[in-house]
């Protein structure tokens, strides 16, 4: 029984103490049973209040400890670390969860949300009284790391995790690895191309021989966890030999009478039922998409390549940690929004930088010259209404520097930008002040006042009233209008179905803590990083990968987990050896052993998971689950009904 | 303030630490709201309640108890949910020997992501304890 208990009972900043009373909660649970120290703390997490805990708990010689403060999600291994600094087992420590399950839940109702925190931190008083202190032990842990999307992100991870030393398997849905980057030009700041930068990346994976590359490659079930994964991935063939005659290829690509919109393109050009994206694109092979092929022979006709006959294939791997970075999709404006689908000069900035990518001596669209563009900012993004609330905060910058671009390769064209504000953060300022000694003009509005986008005598014009002159209305004629659509997450069902990595209010996937862990997810050993937990840029998604592939490889790098104690217990005097408990144990770690001439029921303690399906079966009682005992729980419930 | 004067049912949520308590964290963090009167503890898996630990807080006061269930996700296995269930089933016999009405413990599976759900599960438990039973 601990009999020196210290409670500290964070405010959060404002998260907690703004809807939690964190003196009446303190106030409330000062003389319970046991408590010797009981302190508010504005945040526990910090250093200096861990030391402070350090201080208290060598000064008080306390024996148990609880922090009421975030989800143990975030902050449990913070303060089991605080109490193991301070001379405690850590198992002496519980953790009371008042922001998650309490403030942010009952932001509308502050008296219950106080009552809640009240009786939340007896609980866990009530719990620390009687816990007690355990040793950790061992499982292996497989080194190898499953990478999901080859994208700038993923790709980057992957290279980082082979420097390590770590084997990874590569796995891309597309048949071209590569991303969105691959369908960009010119990049900020490096004036490198997105495919150069493909390149570079494409050529290092395939020089690394501890990365296996799958392309056109899913993931069909997962199971197992951290350290223990096993996944199943469907590999759908490209359809033509790996060695291929180049030439015949090609003119195996110009027989093919199929024509379907090409989405490299983003659906601007068409492209055939065999295919690449450009030359060069890797792998080096095209691929023929069977969905839209006719099977009418041409190709095979003529290249010796094309082989049907391949089939699919399932592949099972074994990793220790999954690395997901599987992207954005660009947004994609509804049927008349801004004229998107009804003014056939109305795109979007990424087919409009195709557009660039694609025309050469004069800027060319739907055969009539271009010169003056509009472009109408945060479509699909800060939305008032809907899903799209965030701002997707590369769309300024690479609108600004898609302007730049146009201008310096074609002449005659005048920049008119439709802006809610601009938001090029850090050195991509310098390009917004380029933009602005080039001559372009920038205009105003509000979300309550967009631009208008409409046709009038056959030309497409831009409305705005400008905040910037006094809401003075100006109108531009406008060649082409380009919306500057946002990102959203990447269409990825069957992903999020088997990883089940919870999403936030965006829709993208959701870190732990967005300062503190922020590649890490809540189902432990997968971790995530580029734009599919959030619009990011590319250095910004290179940033983030190097942090996920360095925090899978933590978990792993050792070959082994040091695991959680919590495992089953068997009462030896109350045990009669029935059977019913090494019945169910999905993992054979119940035998049966004697204790003297008793026959009773033996934990294999290493082989034991921990998930308690023996302890409701005993007929007697006679199991019991460290750090969920009887007591533990018993005294919780008496302490939450109290 | 909104929400005060209205009685809430005492709920006690036996959740799982790796498959539901993300999903009850998330609703937090979401700022989805359901009666402060619910009350979790977590375990490893749904399968791991003892039917001691339910008919406990019925003793003590609660008005109904909602297991969380790990459902297909359990990362335990996939016995889970049968388990969970015959649980459930044992605790409705005893319930109902002691005469408690057994509608006071209810089940569904709470996925990592079922934050909605979740809030909807409480928010419809709460409605029928406070009609039936409180």
């Amino acid at each position: 029984m601990n009999t020196k208990i210290g409670v500290y009972i964070c405010h959060c900043g404002g998260n907690i103490s703004d809807y939690v009373d964190v003196e009446k909660v303190k106030q409330a649970v000062e003389h319970e049973e046991g408590v010797m120290v009981a302190k508010t703390t504005i945040f526990a997490c910090g250093d200096a209040n861990q030391q402070e805990m350090v201080d208290d708990i060598q000064k008080n010689k306390l024996d148990s400890v609880v922090v009421a403060s975030c989800s143990p999600k975030l902050h449990l291994a913070t303060f089991q670390a605080v109490a193991e600094r301070a001379g405690l087992n850590k198992y002496n420590y519980v953790h009371a969860n008042i922001r998650e399950q309490v403030s942010w839940a009952h932001s509308d109702n502050k008296p219950g949300a106080t009552d809640k925190a009240i009786k939340i931190v007896r609980s866990a008083i009530a719990r620390v009284r009687v816990a007690e202190p355990l040793e950790s032990f061992s499982i292996n842990a497989k080194k190898a790391v499953a990478v999901i999307g080859g994208g700038i992100a993923g790709m980057k991870a992957a290279i980082e995790l082979s420097s390590m030393g770590c084997p990874v398997t590569l796995i891309e849905r597309e048949h071209f690895v590569g991303g969105h980057t691959a369908q960009w030009d010119f990049l900020f700041t490096s004036n490198e191309t997105g495919k150069e930068l493909v390149t570079r990346l494409y050529n290092e994976v395939a020089a690394r021989e501890n990365i296996k590359l799958y392309t056109g490659a899913e993931i069909m079930s997962q199971t197992g966890s951290i350290g223990d994964f096993r996944l199943k991935i469907k590999i759908t063939p490209r359809y033509i030999k790996e060695k291929c005659h180049k030439g015949n290829l090609q003119k195996a690509i110009e027989a093919c009478p199929v024509d379907v919109p090409d989405e490299f393109n983003f659906g601007i050009t068409q492209r055939k039922a065999i295919f690449h994206n450009f030359p060069s694109e890797y792998p080096q092979i095209p691929v023929i998409d069977i969905k839209n092929c006719t099977r009418c022979g041409k190709c095979e006709a003529i290249c010796e390549s094309i082989d049907f006959s391949q089939k699919e294939e399932t592949l099972e791997i074994h990793v220790g940690s999954v690395l997901v970075a599987v992207g954005f999709d660009p947004y994609t404006p509804a049927e008349g929004e801004f004229g998107y689908g009804q003014l056939e000069n109305v795109i979007t900035l990424p087919q409009f930088k195709r557009i660039i990518d694609l025309n050469d001596r004069s800027l060319v669209y739907k055969g009539k010259k271009i010169r003056d563009i509009a472009y109408v900012y945060c479509v699909g993004s800060r939305q008032p209404e809907g899903d799209n609330k965030y701002c997707s905060r590369y769309c300024c910058t690479s609108v600004i520097h898609a302007a730049i671009q146009v201008k310096k390769k074609f002449s005659h064209i005048n920049n008119y930008h439709f802006t809610r504000g601009i938001r090029t953060y850090g050195k991509q300022e310098l390009l917004y002040n380029d933009s602005l000694k080039a001559g372009d003009i920038y205009l105003q509005s509000y979300e309550d006042d967009p631009p208008v986008v409409f046709s009038e005598n056959g030309k497409t014009k831009v409305k705005i009233n400008d905040i910037l002159t006094g809401k003075k209305e100006m109108s531009v004629e406008a060649d082409l209008v380009v919306l500057v659509t946002g990102m959203v997450p990447r269409e990825n069902k069957a992903l999020n179905t088997l990883l089940k990595i919870p999403r936030g209010r965006d829709n993208f996937y959701n870190e732990i803590h967005m300062k503190l862990r922020p590649v890490e997810t809540v189902i432990d050993g997968i971790t995530i990083c580029g734009a599919c937990q959030g619009p990011k840029n590319i250095t910004e998604s290179a940033n983030s990968a190097l942090s996920a592939a360095t925090k899978s490889y933590s978990y792993i790098s050792r070959g082994e987990l040091s695991l959680e104690p919590v495992i089953a217990k068997i009462d030896e005097e109350k045990c009669t050896w029935c059977g019913l408990c090494a019945e169910v144990c999905p993992y054979n770690a119940i035998q049966k052993g004697k204790s003297g001439t008793k026959e009773i029921a033996v934990i294999n303690d290493p082989v034991c998971k921990g998930c308690g399906m023996c302890l409701p079966v005993c007929p007697y009682d006679a199991i019991e689950l460290n750090s969920y005992t009887n007591r533990e729980i018993e005294n919780m419930i008496d302490a939450l009904a109290g | 303030m909104p929400g005060i004067s209205i009685k809430s049912a005492r709920i006690l949520v036996f959740s799982t630490e790796k498959i539901s308590d993300p999903a009850i964290d998330m609703a937090g963090l979401l700022k989805l709201h359901y009666p402060p009167t619910v009350y979790t503890i977590t375990v490893p898996c749904s399968s791991s309640i003892k039917p001691k630990w339910i008919l406990r807080a019925y003793e003590k006061g609660f008005d109904g108890v909602f297991i969380a269930a790990d459902g297909s996700d359990c990362p335990y296995g996939e016995t889970c949910t049968e388990k969970t269930g015959k649980l459930v089933q044992r605790t409705h016999e005893i319930m109902k020997e002691k005469n408690i009405e057994p509608a006071r413990l209810k089940m569904a599976a709470i996925c990592s992501v079922c934050s909605e759900s979740f809030v909807k599960q409480m928010k419809n438990f709460n409605e029928y304890l406070l009609k039936n039973i409180s």
